[in-house]
């Protein structure tokens, strides 16, 4: 792989079920386009599909980039939208404020924090009441 | 998940298809090779329990369905109850080569039936 970085932004629409996990599966196809471990790119698709849920069913819009450098595949997620009020507890295993509508799409149970924390090497979430969420997503490339 | 099987056997989708009396909704090679399949109607159970390669068998239909198989790898997507995708789903499985079956029987029959055929019963 060349030694510089790679970067790749999308636009992601708040409520727009209908093309949700769009912006995931094309990064996990760029990532497979470059070659990459595919059980790296496994975690960083799976990571990156329950934050775009999390922006299309809470935020009202936003933009994920892709970066790939040498050493590492990172996801970063900016949301213009209500917020996080406690962090905390929003990544603790079945919290969750997701609608019935939200459940009848398969999400919504208090897990996809978890599991994004889960399949990243580096997790960072900021989140400003009023005003929108940031994660920073990182997976190594190398061990 | 409701389950997960793993019994170090190992069937064909083509086998599925018939140990379920399942339609073919798509899905071109069905020689691929299975050895775990996986209950759900969560997806994200699905994407934190899966393991690449596994069958998944649902109740749920909804495009989310076929991003989830997408992201975790799966291999194909059983619906039970006789549920019948609409064409949004069945074209986005298409493009990405996600093989779509359709079975009468209920989440409970088909996860016994493929328990048995994995574990050799
Ligand atoms: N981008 C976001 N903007 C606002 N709130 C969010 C966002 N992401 C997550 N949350 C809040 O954190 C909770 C937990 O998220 P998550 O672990 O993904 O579970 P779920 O989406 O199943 O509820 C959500 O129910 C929601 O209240
Ligand atoms: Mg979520």
């Amino acid at each position: 792989m060349a030694s510089e970085a790679f970067e790749n932004a999308f636009a992601v629409l708040g409520r727009d079920f209908a093309n949700a996990g769009r912006v995931s599966t094309a990064i996990k196809d760029t990532l497979k386009g470059l070659g990459i471990h595919a059980p790296i790119v496994r975690r960083v698709a799976i990571a990156s599909y329950e934050a775009e849920m999390n922006l299309v069913m809470y935020a009202s819009r936003g933009k994920m980039r892709l970066t790939v450098s040498s050493e590492a595949i990172t996801i970063d997620v900016d949301d213009e939208g209500p917020g996080i009020e406690d962090v905390s507890l929003a990544m603790q295993e079945g919290y969750s404020t997701a609608t019935p509508e939200m459940r009848e799409m398969g999400f919504g149970a208090g897990m996809g924090l978890p599991n994004i924390r889960k399949n990243a090497d580096e997790f960072v979430i900021t989140s400003e009441v009023g005003r929108g969420t940031r994660l920073h997503i990182r997976v190594n490339l190398l061990a | 998940m409701a389950t997960a099987m793993a019994a170090g056997k190992v069937i064909t989708l083509d086998e599925v298809v018939r140990l379920l009396g399942a339609r073919v909704l798509c899905g071109k090679d069905l020689a691929v090779r299975l050895s775990e399949v996986g209950a759900a109607d969560l997806m994200s159970d699905v994407l934190a329990l899966s393991k690449p390669g596994m069958l998944l068998l649902t109740g749920l239909v909804s495009v989310q369905v076929i991003r989830t198989a997408i992201v975790s790898d799966l291999c194909g997507v059983v619906f039970v109850r006789g549920k019948m995708p609409g064409k949004d789903i069945l074209e986005l499985a298409r493009e990405s080569n996600v093989p779509v079956l359709s079975t009468a029987m209920t989440m409970f029959q088909a996860a016994g039936v493929l328990y048995g055929a994995l574990s050799g019963r």
